[in-house]
């Protein structure tokens, strides 16, 4: 069933659009775009408000796709009503805890076994604070444009998930040696049966790491319905694509999946993108899958344009990358001739996004602000963007201009 | 609810009742009650604004092309060309 019954409230309760600027409530979603998407996207988004969640922008509503603006991506923790929203198929049904079941098995498992809720809390316990960012984040800077979801910067966010290892769950089945993916399924559906069912899978090594896990918790509180309630894949470093909600079935398998959703959805060309941890058995010789997520940042605390005070600003915002870690963020005043560090803010874990902020001296007139972010292992943003046909892994250094 | 008519009606059903989903007015020409009879069935509409004025001509052929064979979108061969055309009329660069 298509279940949408009280899926579409637009915002109107000024009450709801609380940490918004009033304008928006007249304009709808155009000053809340991020600059650069296709023109297109103005003539009809809005900010719109799902049921559980503050308003966002809303890029589609059947399937839901919905964006966080810049101004809830202030903290290294988004809070659960500010989390950006993304399906592919439109049958989304409300999946119950009472009736909620996991099956587990697969032709590369000993047994089977099928886990309702409670089952999930009886595995000890884990938690891991991970960005979860769409693979096709900022879609809609692409120069070309490409097709696709037109995201600007806000198809990510980062929480605190609690649940159960995937490794102790296939542990109670029993993996062979044999296996090389373990794929996975969830509740939602498509809404003509000829359409492909939203199949992923991760190879075993990605899927036994400790902290890849079935999370049924989300900065503590019950996962949002619109975020896989009761329960959904957590896969540290890796996009969004893999994090399948609503979780049904876990598929231990001796064979690489197939489908759409494998190939050619969420592909890359190969020897495009500087990423060290591939998915092999789904590699070809021009494409393969798109895994860790590539090094980014983002300045949060200002939009394009602003208008500041002369004198002291800072600048502050949000640095992440696949999990190797934050090393340094810097900041440029000069259009990227010099680069200053910023200061980073509290570490949550390799996985999280990490605060920084910078202290400018702002003149009169324009002021130019680039931020590039360098990981652990030394990658760096880019500074033109590599052009992709889906999209994907843009992170070009970001520059904006503040109006003194 | 596993087939395309099922599928379409409990859209048009569902149209009167949720009102709540966004309407997508779309710009009037030739080919427009091709495009609302057949690719409203499975997404919202938004996705041709949304998609513009970017995709050309061999783009928006290419998206007509991708809904029926990857995403097994029903639609007859005639109304695929007038999809098309309507989106190349109206929603290109």
């Amino acid at each position: 069933m298509i279940s949408r019954r009280h899926l579409l409230q637009t915002a109107g309760a000024a009450g709801a659009l609380a940490g918004l600027p009033s304008f928006v409530r007249a304009q709808g979603a155009g000053p809340m775009l991020t600059p650069g998407v296709p023109s297109g996207v103005a003539t009809y988004a809005t900010m719109a408000t799902l049921p559980g969640k503050k308003p966002l922008i809303r890029l589609a509503d059947r399937p839901p796709n919905y964006e966080s603006p810049l101004e809830y991506l202030r903290t290294p923790i988004t809070p659960n009503d500010q989390f950006f929203v993304r399906y592919h198929l439109a049958d989304i049904p409300e999946v119950k805890v009472e009736t909620y079941r996991v099956k587990v098995g697969g032709d590369a498992a000993n047994g089977q076994a099928e886990l309702t809720f409670d089952d999930l809390k009886k595995f000890p316990a884990v938690e891991v604070v991970a960005v979860n960012q769409c693979s096709g984040n900022r879609r809609g800077l692409s120069q070309p444009h490409v097709a696709g979801v037109e995201w600007g910067y806000g198809a990510m966010g980062c929480a605190r998930w609690k649940g159960a290892r995937l490794k102790d769950i296939l542990d109670k089945v029993g993996v062979k040696k044999e296996c090389i993916e373990v794929g996975f399924n969830g509740a939602d559906g498509p809404a003509v049966d000829k359409t492909p069912d939203f199949i992923k899978s991760i190879p075993t090594w990605k899927a036994i790491d400790p902290e890849t896990i079935i999370a049924y918790e989300m900065n503590g509180q019950p996962l949002p319905h619109f975020n896989g309630f009761p329960a959904r894949l957590i896969v540290p470093g890796w996009t969004g694509t893999y994090w399948m909600k609503h979780l049904t079935t876990i598929d231990a398998r001796t064979q690489p999946q197939g489908g759409f959703w494998m190939n050619p959805a969420y592909r890359i060309p190969v020897n495009k993108f500087p990423v060290v941890n591939r998915f092999l058995t789904q590699e070809n010789a021009t494409s393969t899958p798109i895994t860790e997520i590539v090094v980014n940042s983002l300045i949060t605390s200002h939009r394009d344009g602003a208008i500041v005070k002369p004198g002291k600003v800072t600048v502050s915002g949000l640095a992440w990358d696949g999990g190797y870690g934050v090393r340094r963020v810097e900041v440029s005043t000069d259009g990227g001739k010099s680069w200053s560090d910023a200061k980073l803010g509290e570490d949550l874990g390799k996985y999280a996004f990490r605060s920084w902020s910078f202290d400018l001296n702002a003149k009169r007139g324009k002021n130019t602000v680039m931020v590039n972010a360098t990981n652990a292992i030394g990658q760096t943003q880019v500074s033109q963007l590599i052009f992709n046909p889906a999209g994907y892994h843009n992170n070009v250094m970001q520059s904006i201009t503040l109006n003194a | 609810m596993r087939t395309f008519a099922l599928a379409a009606a409990v859209v048009l059903l569902a149209s009167a009742a949720l009102a709540q989903e966004q309407e997508i007015k779309l710009k009037p020409g030739a080919g427009l009650d091709k495009v609302e009879g057949n690719c409203a069935a499975c997404h919202t509409l938004a996705y041709i604004p949304m998609n513009s004025p970017f995709l050309d001509a061999k783009g928006w052929d290419a998206e007509v092309t991708k809904m029926i064979k990857a995403y097994g979108a029903p639609i007859e061969d005639a109304d695929a060309k007038a999809i098309a055309e309507y989106l190349k009329s109206n929603y290109g660069p």
